[in-house]
């Protein structure tokens, strides 16, 4: 099966700094794909070309075969690419429901209607989508009054709502108590599945990391490093030294603990 | 070559006085975030101040040391305005600040009136420098010479202060995060007052270092502020050199274009800076506008409802008392009512985009008085009748918002806010400077209603049904997709891209759709009138729109039309004063000091507080 | 030396800190444990005065500092380190630790640049670099750094391993010990539980704005139930 996005020596340089080296990779469909690497790697660099936020100096990004490289981030969503943001990005003077009716009536383009009224647009259908992800009893709050876990819950039912193919996810769970952090992932995991779509993340916590990720990439320097599965990531020595670190320390609090 | 030489030379002295008002007015904004309307005031201050101490103090000595105390006692004046008017309002809403500092334009235009009186003064000349020398046979003032030499002295000695001491150190930090800077142990509140006390000073010394060359008089503190936005805007706010460079750019252009060009003196200047900012968007030096995140808290905005039942119930009973007004009083309120309702309609356009759109315009006069000179235009030269030339007004003015919404929109924050100035700025140049067309200063008269529509009360009526209409439209547009896509690319624009939607596109359609409004409220005003005079189209009268919309309440939707109807009637009622300035605009400054959420905003809440309103559960 | 009496902390009318009670020893490091919105960030400001509680008392080395400007409160050696690498993105590193510089101050260490550049290695090379143009890591040590340069005897550390890679946290937990060897008294938010086992004496574990425990690691250890309820790794 041909994979849903398809990245091929993808570089981008900022003066004569290389912070994305000719990274390529495939993402297959429903894969669960991370992409981790220390501060500074070009992780982000790298996923805003793929947002189109930034333009890559060379390479190509196709999504089912159409290269969407340099497209600005409105086109590409209209492609069916959802996206969450690390800190998160919503429209604080909205109510909860009314974040994702936003999302729908771009989507049905109805964006310059002034003759009905936004509130009562699409309801339904918002409301189906915050029952996914767990939040429809708050539906008619203020979201400026949200928890930052909630708040991260109601981006990801916003990125859900033109049914993408394609969810690009930075750093999904920073800012959160390892408890949500684990539920959240566990969501994400069950909508993709039951959806057939594709995910790429970043992420720090490699707790989320080692437990949901079917395969991981890491980026050092702007280059990939090493790809793999959980396993031969956890053991690669390379990314043990640049970026795991040898959790000593750590180590040795936790047998403390447990002595 | 000598005249060359010469202009150029003038051109430096006169940049002098322009770059010490420009760069106060930076540093001020850099740190407080105030973009403080008054400090043209406060350089007029520093001339009247001056010459006052010029008459006391004599000889050499006495001339300078004038300078020198005036710029002091002009800070000194600036700290007590900071600690009384400022202080207490900086925690409100952002920009909300700038209404105080107009309302400090007022007072002190009052209190000048009332201390020095209204005549111009002749700035005495400076002794030992009275004389001229020549180069290359032209005539250049000694004391030109001497302001060539002080300048680049001043302005060394404010970037050593700033990029190479401590206190610089503080202030820049403070520029970014004043919280943060505050918590690592330095007290904020006197770094505010020092930089207010800082800029305020070389605004007076401005004023008084001018005094040989220019005088001192009433006007002095509108003339100075447009030129002061550009100068800073041109030359990258918060950028010193930049600053001085803009400076020097502006005022060489004045000399020359009173030479080559007197017709376009005044345009000249806002062609400038609307080219270098389409060029560098950030002015000539600048770096983006990195606003401070932190430290600039306001209540979050709520989410809008339509109207409850009660709300309709107060709007409709209000509307019935507008509509049988000609019926129970007389003529004059019926024409001072119709007065005010165009006015609200101007404010409520104005409101839309500012409130739900975040685009703070600084010269939304430009499509008032368009509006209103086009159908002025329109009937002198075309004799077009008026119900046609009050279709052709708003749709003028709306092809005007087209043109200047595509230019001032490729920049953001304040400096959006200066183009759209610059643009105001240039219409009423046009309209004051081509006179063979728009009358100049003398204006166009008889401009008057068909013959049916003659009548106040006739009138009244069409002016209630297109006012209430326009601003019920308004209201309607907040409340469908379109006002909710604009208030999403005001919330968070990476979300709105991110999602499809165009927020640029969104904006300029919304600029265009205010534009036309303030075009209509213009069109029904020069049918009022009878008449049109360039003043329509100043800077002040955008002001005067602007601190409605504040007033009245920012983050509500009814703020606009309520704003304008308490500024319009309150006006209306103190002019008949004689200081009326110094009433009016201590009533502003209590106004913002006892309601920082505006008359809407505070009203509100003091409903929730009786319980006359529902407080929604997640109040913050 | 810190101690939190009947604190309650409001945003607005929403309730956001209900009775806090601890206090922190001279020469500890306690953590305090919560999810996120559970009300840490605003214990450390309240404790800063950015947020003044309504009700309750905060008391410093016996001073009731309560209702004090946060100024007033740092320049009694309570040195507060922000969360999310609140640096000062447009001045220089040099510059940055300018702006935390105070006067020495009795009993403290008195930190000079090279001192910190001791402490954070990496931020010795990058004096002149502006702080926008250091990583993530390198961020947080600067906010460490910066607030160090005041000399202070007790430091807030607003969940200092947050969005940092795995190598950096280790690097920034052995940095907090040696403070600690020097002497400092640290209150620190953690949600990395890792984090906060390698580095403290004592815990606090808020939920909802309310302290659902108090003690010492080792009574933490003792029970696993109230680790599991509020925790849960």
């Amino acid at each position: 099966m041909s994979p849903i996005l398809s990245v091929r020596n993808l570089s981008r340089n900022f003066g004569a700094i290389k912070a994305v080296d000719d990274v390529s990779f495939d993402l297959a469909k429903g894969e669960l794909l991370a992409l981790i690497g220390p501060n500074g790697a070009g992780k982000s660099t790298c996923f805003n070309m793929l947002m189109g936020q930034l333009r890559p100096s060379s390479g190509t990004v196709q999504l089912m075969g159409k290269n969407i490289a340099g497209m600005q981030p409105r086109k590409i969503w209209r492609m069916g690419v959802g996206r969450t943001f690390q800190i998160t990005a919503t429209y604080v003077s909205m109510t909860v429901v009314e974040n994702v009716q936003m999302a729908l009536i771009s989507h049905h383009r109805r964006l310059y209607s002034l003759t009905s009224f936004a509130h009562k647009l699409y309801r339904d259908k918002a409301l189906a989508l915050l029952e996914t992800v767990g939040m429809a009893d708050q539906a008619d709050r203020h979201c400026a009054v949200l928890a930052y876990g909630d708040l991260k819950r109601l981006e990801l039912a916003v990125a859900l709502a033109h049914d993408p193919v394609l969810l690009l996810m930075d750093e999904p769970t920073a800012g959160m108590a390892p408890r949500e952090r684990i539920a959240l992932m566990q969501l994400t995991a069950d909508i993709l599945a039951q959806r057939g779509i594709s995910v790429l993340f970043t992420e720090h916590d490699m707790d989320v990391v080692f437990a949901h990720s079917h395969r991981i990439m890491v980026l050092n320097r702007g280059q990939l490093i090493a790809e793999g599965t959980v396993d031969e990531i956890r053991n690669n020595r390379q990314v043990q030294e640049v970026y795991l670190g040898g959790g000593t320390l750590f180590k040795a609090a936790e047998d403390d603990a447990h002595a | 070559m000598g005249l060359f030489i010469a202009q150029i030379l003038t051109g430096l002295a006169n940049a002098g006085a322009l770059f010490m008002v420009a760069s106060g007015l930076s540093l001020i904004f850099g740190v407080t975030r105030v973009v403080n309307f008054a400090h043209g005031s406060f350089y007029m201050l520093g001339a009247y101040v001056g010459y006052s101490l010029m008459q006391a103090l004599p000889g050499v000595a006495g001339f300078w040391g004038a300078i020198l105390l005036a710029g002091l006692i002009v800070g000194v004046i600036g700290v007590i305005v900071e600690i009384c008017v400022l202080r207490p309002v900086y925690r409100a809403p952002e920009l909300f600040q700038l209404v105080a500092t107009f309302g400090v334009i007022l007072v002190i235009q009052d209190l000048t009136l009332m201390i020095w009186g209204p005549q111009d003064l002749l700035g005495p000349r400076a002794p030992g420098l009275k004389g001229i020398i020549r180069i290359m046979g032209e005539p250049v003032p000694q004391y030109d010479i001497a302001l060539i030499a002080i300048t680049p002295f001043v302005a060394i000695g404010l970037w050593y202060l700033i990029t190479r001491t401590r206190v610089g150190t503080l202030v820049r930090a403070a520029t970014q995060d004043r919280e943060m800077v505050g918590a690592l142990g330095v007290n904020q509140s006197w770094l505010f007052t020092g930089v207010f006390f800082l800029g305020c000073a070389l605004a007076g010394l401005g004023g008084a270092l001018q005094l040989p060359k220019g005088g001192a008089d009433l006007l002095m503190d509108f003339s100075i502020l447009g030129a002061v936005f550009v100068v800073v805007v041109i030359g990258g706010m918060g950028s010193l050199p930049g600053a001085y460079l803009a400076a020097v750019i502006i005022s060489i252009l004045n000399v020359f274009g009173v030479t080559y060009a007197p017709q376009s003196t005044l345009v000249l200047m806002f062609v400038v800076m609307v080219v270098v900012l389409m060029i560098r968007p950030f002015g000539l030096l600048g770096k983006e506008e990195v606003a401070g995140e932190h430290g600039q808290t306001g209540e979050p905005e709520r989410p809008i409802k339509p109207a409850g039942p009660r709300i309709r119930l107060l709007v409709t009973t209000l509307l019935v008392i507008l509509a049988l007004l000609p019926l129970y009083s007389g003529n004059f309120a019926v024409v001072l009512v119709t007065d005010i309702m165009i006015f609200c309609l101007f404010a409520a356009s104005l409101h839309f985009m500012l409130g739900q759109g975040g685009l703070v315009s600084f010269g939304h006069a430009a499509f008032f008085g368009g509006g209103a000179y086009a159908a002025a235009l329109l009937v002198t030269y075309a004799s077009t009748p008026m119900e046609l030339a009050l279709v052709l007004a708003p749709v003028s003015a709306g092809l005007a918002a087209i043109v200047i919404g595509w230019v001032c929109l490729r920049s953001t924050g304040v400096y959006f806010a200066m183009l759209t100035l610059a643009f105001g700025q240039l219409l009423w140049s046009l309209a004051f400077q081509w006179g063979d067309v728009t009358g100049g200063d003398d204006g166009l008269v008889n401009i008057w209603p068909s013959a049916w529509a003659s009548d106040n009360t006739v009138y009244y009526y069409l002016a209630f049904t297109l006012c209430v209409g326009g601003i019920l439209l308004l209201r309607q547009a907040a409340h469908a997709p379109f006002g909710y896509a604009l208030r999403a690319a005001r919330d968070s624009t990476r979300q709105a891209e991110a999602t499809g939607i165009n927020t640029k596109r969104v904006q300029w359609v919304a600029f265009t759709f205010a534009g036309t409004m303030a075009g209509l409220a213009g069109g029904l005003f020069v049918f009022s009138k009878g008449s049109i005079f360039p003043n329509e189209l100043e800077t002040a009268r955008s002001f005067d729109a602007l601190i409605v919309v504040f007033l009245g309440g920012v983050k509500t939707l009814s703020g606009g039309w309520v704003g304008g109807a308490f500024f319009e009637g309150a006006k209306d009622y103190l002019t008949r004063f004689e200081y009326w300035r110094l009433t009016l605009g201590l009533l502003i400054i209590f106004v913002v000091i006892l309601g920082p959420e505006g008359i809407v905003g505070s009203l509100r809440k003091a409903g929730e507080r009786i319980g006359l309103l529902k407080t929604p559960e997640d109040a913050t | 030396m810190l101690e939190l009496k009947g604190v309650n902390s409001f945003y607005g009318k929403a309730h956001v800190l209900n009775d806090l009670n601890f206090s922190v020893d001279r020469g500890r490091v306690v953590a305090l444990l919560g999810r996120n919105g559970a009300g840490k960030t605003t214990t450390m400001k309240s404790i800063m005065q950015l947020v003044r509680p309504r009700t309750g008392t905060v008391t410093y080395q016996g001073q009731d500092i309560t209702g004090w400007s946060s100024h007033r409160v740092a320049r009694n050696g309570l040195g507060y380190v922000p969360e999310e690498r609140r640096i000062f993105t447009q001045l220089t590193v040099a510059e940055n630790l300018e702006v935390g510089r105070q006067p020495p101050r009795e009993g403290c260490t008195t930190w000079t640049e090279d001192m910190v550049f001791d402490l954070f290695p990496n931020l010795a090379e990058r004096r002149q670099n502006y702080g926008k143009a250091l990583s993530g890591g390198e961020q947080q040590m600067l906010t460490i750094a910066r607030t160090l340069m005041g000399n202070p005897a007790f430091i807030l550390l607003d969940e200092p391993s947050e969005g940092i890679a795995p190598v950096i946290v280790e690097q920034m937990a052995r940095a907090i010990l040696q403070l600690k060897q020097d002497g400092l008294t640290v209150l620190l938010s953690e949600q990395n539980l890792h984090f906060a086992q390698a580095v403290a004496d004592g815990v606090v574990i808020i939920e909802h704005g309310t302290q659902q425990f108090v003690g010492s690691l080792a009574d933490l250890q003792a029970h696993p139930d109230i680790r599991d309820q509020h925790l849960s790794i």
